[in-house]
């Protein structure tokens, strides 16, 4: 027991000083601009498409949710109004970065990973490595950057597609104006309820695409290794996007 | 030159590498040969840094590969062509992209490259393939176009990863065909790994046995196909033990 314990513990710190290795090596490749530049846009365009349609659809009905059940809670004893107060701070605080982040991390990351991992188990990063490239300024860096700066983007659509339903929701099914809704939706309005979720989603890009790099160069063995680092850059993402949203929140929100 | 120089790998604990050591002369073809899993392989990667021995180095023209910075390791690679096994090649660039990358990190303007690019691809016989991905070529042409990507760099040493391995008998005596004659054109030194030993008669100069770690004969080919020692004969004559 102590023993597993001793040895979970070394693995632990050991993954802590491969992550640290794994960013300095990233920093190291940075003024590498000739390589990484012209790769990040291809990686911005990818990561976009890729993302939207998805992050769309699930802020579109997470606004119509969240209209419907602020309604639900707030019949007779809170002015309806008040929809638009929660389905505006919910999907700018907190629905939209963290549920297009998770749906991300299952689309982004995996991709990443998978891609990388066939890479590195059919010999392509060696190949790179035997043409003078550092893999870190071509695969790493273009990724890491386009998803710093792309989620903000897509979070920032998918807030607008989810309040735009909530408020179409609000019309249609709750007998709401749109005056009634406006009224809400600025009500408690601080503009640090716009940076606070971009900034929390360009610290989700960031982590989701540098998970997926990092498990995806560790992939040993063939299409069953593979399949196992698609599985875990998920599960980590997953998880280290929560952990960072409660992070933020206690950092940021207090 | 290329030396290895007592050169000692293990993976796991497991040792594969025991004190390797072995001299490849300027302009020759070494072909080492051997079973599989004994290492060539190996031995071959740390010519270009991408693994680092426990002990002993690779000497490339008096510079000891494992010593080098970046810098100088990026500048080594950039004198020596690399041929995986499975050619290793870019699934999502077309022909051209994949034998043009090594040029464009090179800085040559894109007439050149083009150039280049057209030049690699006729010594391979691959003209007109250009703009066609790696998924919609044969096993035996995507060897090709690895060794067109290797060769368009002018390298003054060519290593090859069992360059034949997977290949039917008319398409591996074309691989050697192709690295004789690309072994004239260029001039350069080669190492070859393999353990076919059609093509190490072949293509090779010298041949160089691995066998539990070490090397255990090497020679001119004529020697090794005259040799006395139990072990090589077993193996170039593919009898079972």
């Amino acid at each position: 027991m102590i023993a597993q314990l001793g040895r979970r513990t070394v693995d632990a710190v050991k993954a802590v000083g491969r992550f640290g290795h794994f960013v300095s090596d990233m920093g190291r490749a940075l003024p590498d601009v000739a390589t990484w530049g012209g790769l990040t846009v291809v990686q911005m365009r990818r990561v976009g498409v890729d993302s939207l349609p998805v992050a769309l659809f699930i802020a579109a009905f997470t606004g119509v949710v969240l209209a419907l059940q602020a309604s639900y809670t707030f019949t007779g004893t809170v002015p309806l109004y008040f929809v638009g107060t929660l389905v505006g701070k919910t999907m700018m605080l907190e629905l939209g970065p963290v549920l297009a982040g998770l749906a991300l991390a299952g689309r982004v990351g995996a991709s990443m990973a998978a891609e990388l991992g066939t890479m590195k188990v059919t010999e392509q990063v060696d190949a790179l490595e035997t043409l003078a490239y550092d893999p870190q300024s071509f695969l790493v860096v273009p990724r890491v950057l386009a998803g710093t700066l792309m989620f903000p983007v897509i979070v920032a659509l998918a807030i607008l597609t989810g309040i735009a339903t909530g408020w179409l929701a609000s019309l249609v099914l709750l007998d709401l104006s749109t005056q009634e809704f406006l009224k809400g939706l600025k009500l408690f309005y601080r503009f640090k309820d716009t940076w606070f979720g971009l900034f929390k989603s360009a610290t989700f890009g960031c982590t989701i695409t540098l998970v997926g790099c990092i498990v995806g160069l560790a992939t040993r063995g063939g299409a069953e290794g593979v399949g196992r680092s698609t599985t875990r850059a998920v599960v980590y993402s997953a998880v280290l996007l929560l952990v960072l949203d409660a992070f933020w929140a206690l950092v940021l929100l207090r | 030159m290329i030396q290895f120089a007592d050169l000692y790998k293990a993976f796991d604990g497991k040792p594969v590498l025991a004190g390797v050591t072995l001299d490849v002369q300027d302009g020759e073809t070494m072909v080492i040969i051997g079973y599989s899993g004994t290492g060539k392989s190996v031995a071959l990667k740390h010519v270009v840094g991408l693994l680092q021995p426990d002990g002993g180095d690779v000497i490339v023209d008096g510079r000891p590969v494992s010593t080098l910075d970046r810098a100088e390791l990026y500048g080594l690679r950039r004198e020596i062509g690399f041929v995986f096994q499975f050619a290793a090649l870019f699934d999502s660039m077309t022909v051209a992209d994949n034998v043009a990358l090594g040029l464009r990190r090179r800085r040559l303007s894109e007439d050149e490259i083009d150039e280049r690019v057209r030049e690699a691809l006729a010594l391979v016989d691959l003209t007109g393939t250009e703009d066609r991905l790696p998924a919609e070529l044969s096993g035996g042409m995507r060897k090709r176009v690895g060794i067109a990507r290797a060769i368009a760099l002018r390298p003054r040493y060519l290593l090859y990863d069992e360059p034949t391995t997977g290949l039917d008998p008319v398409t591996s005596a074309v691989m050697d065909q192709l690295m004789v004659r690309t072994r004239e054109h260029l001039g350069a030194t080669g190492i070859v790994v393999t353990h076919d030993m059609r093509s190490a008669y072949a293509v090779g100069d010298r041949i160089a046995m691995l066998y539990e770690g070490r090397i255990r004969q090497v020679g001119p080919v004529a020697e090794i196909q005259q040799t006395g020692d139990p072990v090589v004969r077993q193996f170039i004559e593919g009898r079972p033990a």
